[in-house]
């Protein structure tokens, strides 16, 4: 128990972090907002999973990728495969040439269901796809690129070049994937209708669960001896190596861990929004996650909660006002960031803490400091 | 030779960067316990040689065995498993872990990837930190980061890290650069106190240094072995002070 209060919640300060959260997402923004902002935050909530990830990946272990918007997507497409084979039942259905195959598959001539198609006829398997999936190709991308000691602005390069061969691919096979449309109108889960009022109340708490099971699992692993050493990684991966252990093995360890949690992230989405595109696979929707962590504070692993909110309601509300703008404040933010506060929100968070208890500290003691003064101004400063 | 008495035996060693042989046919043999010093002015491929035994260089051509067994294309990792410790020459410490940490994560069990989730911080651990913490003149330290540490320091902690591995092999290179004489002094001891049950393997210029703990001085020149032998055979040897000693 106590184990679990140190290495999991992270001891006192940890646990307060956890509950603040909680208390937002559970309690705060739900009695605040209506249901469509609710459902605004609750999609903001599912990029968070990205953006935890990438404090494990980027701001612990220093990999930086700028193609996590893959997992996010394998995960939404496995999840968006599922509903809309429900919603694709021969009697929705019967007014196509091919009735019980989802839509653009008919528009597309095509007259059987693909054979990738056919296993995601299963909820089980669905679910287990939407972690797996992604951690596959986590692996196999990993595998590939840090055996041969791929690393730093290549390995960004490369994973940015994966997320748009990604979403073209995705684009390409219409007939497959429902193309630049994506996959539209999902209705029901297990015959429970995801597009009402009160189904989204529930998922959206369940993606609130879920994001601090996330953030839990990933202060466990920081905790661990694994914690410590991908610090050490980041620092000196050569001291790393010739101390005896395979760094390629604990860079493909993490990029899974953060994989996996994108696809949580992406089936969640699809489940709240009712859709997944190639859009939110690509190039942009993979950077902007890069800059809901910076913003939150890359080594912190609630900032990247806050960050994604921050960011995507400036987003909302921005575009709603300045839609041609929105971009450059973005870039300018993410710059802004960078430049100013390399900790982000959690580090401009710390300095006012600390600055906090440094005067609570001179209030503690203020005879002292007076008598320094006054003394001070009798001998003219000169000692 | 198959079969060698030797902990470390090199031969032939030959490893070439576009033509140009930082190491020529090299013939190395260290036995067990002892503690070879090698010298050479820069450029001589010394560090070459510590690289090409811990892996990080790939040899063109030749063969490193230790303890009968050929470390060359062997993975990193596998190479320490083995009992090759290798300290780099500016200090390599994680600055922002602190000492103890430094050197938990140098201890020899639970190094793969599951093994470091499950890894605990037993009696055992701890009782192995604080006796090389000792050793190493940072008993007291313990709780500071790497980062707070003076830079004579930082390269004891590094030793520090390659004494948790308990390697059969330790190669320093220059481990008393940037130290003060006291510290030197500190640290000779410290080698003469490792050296009794394992062999140590060190790059060092300061030939003060070299002749209070050598056992025996290899002198490399171009990539070849110009001298081997006792301290006073070497300085007294007119090709090495030709290349090397005279300067």
């Amino acid at each position: 128990m106590k184990k679990f209060y140190n290495n999991v919640l992270g001891g006192r300060s940890g646990s307060i972090g956890v509950i603040i959260l909680a208390i937002l997402l559970f309690a705060i923004l739900p009695m605040s907002l209506d249901a469509f902002r609710l459902n605004l935050v609750g999609k903001y909530l599912t990029y968070a999973f990205v953006a935890v990830g990438l404090v494990l990946l980027w701001g612990n272990s220093g990999v930086l990728s700028l193609g996590q918007g893959i997992f996010f997507g394998l995960g939404g497409y496995c999840m968006a495969m599922f509903l809309k084979l429900e919603a694709s039942s021969v009697e929705n259905t019967k007014i196509q040439s091919t009735p019980g195959i989802p839509d653009f598959m008919d528009w597309n001539q095509i007259t059987h269901l693909p054979s990738l198609w056919v296993p995601f006829k299963s909820l089980p398997f669905a679910l287990v796809a939407v972690a797996f999936v992604p951690t596959f190709i986590a692996f196999v991308v990993g595998t590939a690129m840090f055996k041969r000691r791929v690393g730093g602005v290549y390995f960004a390069v490369i994973t940015q070049a994966l997320a748009l061969i990604l979403s073209l691919g995705i684009d390409g096979n219409q007939g497959l994937t429902g193309g630049r449309n994506g996959i539209t109108d999902l209705r029901t889960l297990l015959g429970w209708d995801i597009r009402t009022k009160s189904a989204q109340y529930v998922l959206y708490f369940a993606c609130c669960a879920l994001l601090i099971g996330a953030i839990l699992l990933s202060r466990f692993v920081l905790s661990t001896r694994m914690g410590r050493l991908l610090l050490a990684m980041k620092d000196k991966e050569d001291r790393v190596r010739f101390s005896g252990y395979d760094v390629a093995s604990f860079k493909v360890f993490v990029f899974c861990l953060a994989a996996a949690m994108s696809g949580v992230g992406g089936a969640l989405f699809v489940l709240q929004v009712g859709f997944i595109s190639p859009s939110l696979v690509g190039i942009v929707p993979s950077i902007e996650m890069v800059i809901f962590a910076a913003v939150g504070g890359k080594q912190s692993l609630l900032g990247a909660v806050y960050g994604t909110l921050v960011v995507n309601a400036g987003k909302s509300l921005f575009s709603e006002t300045f839609p041609q703008l929105w971009l450059f404040l973005m870039g300018g933010l993410f710059i802004a960031v960078v430049m100013l506060f390399p900790n982000g929100l959690a580090g401009i968070f710390d300095s006012i803490g600390s600055r906090f208890k440094k005067r609570s500290l001179i209030k503690a003691l203020p005879k002292t400091t007076e008598v320094t003064v006054v003394e001070l101004a009798e001998t003219g400063g000169k000692s | 030779m198959s079969e060698t008495n030797f902990l470390l035996a090199i031969e032939d060693l030959t490893v070439s960067f576009d033509g140009f042989k930082a190491v020529d046919g090299l013939n190395l043999y260290v036995a067990r316990n002892e503690l070879r010093v090698i010298i050479g002015p820069n450029g001589a491929g010394k560090t070459t040689v510590l690289d090409l035994i811990c892996g990080k260089t790939r040899a063109t051509a030749g063969s490193i065995k230790f303890k009968n067994c050929e470390l060359l294309g062997m993975a990193e990792h596998k190479i320490v498993h083995s009992g090759v410790g290798r300290k780099f020459q500016t200090p390599s410490i994680y600055e922002n872990l602190t000492v103890f940490e430094n050197l938990e994560l140098s201890y020899p069990s639970g190094q793969s990837v599951f093994g470091t989730l499950a890894f605990r911080r037993t009696a055992e651990v701890i009782a192995r930190i604080e006796e090389v913490a000792e050793s190493i003149y940072l008993k007291d330290q313990l709780d500071i980061e790497g980062a707070f540490l003076s830079h004579g320091q930082k390269q004891w902690l590094e030793i520090g890290m390659l004494l948790m591995q308990n390697p059969e092999m330790l190669m320093l290179d220059e481990p008393v650069a940037g130290m003060s004489p006291a510290e030197r002094e500190q640290t000779a001891e410290l080698l003469k106190k490792i050296c009794e049950n394992r062999s140590i393997l060190i790059i060092e210029h300061d030939m003060d240094f070299v002749s209070r703990i050598a056992h025996k001085v290899t002198v490399l020149h171009l990539g070849k072995i110009l001298a081997e032998g006792s301290m006073a055979e070497i300085q007294n040897n007119e090709k090495v002070q030709d290349v090397y000693l005279g300067h």
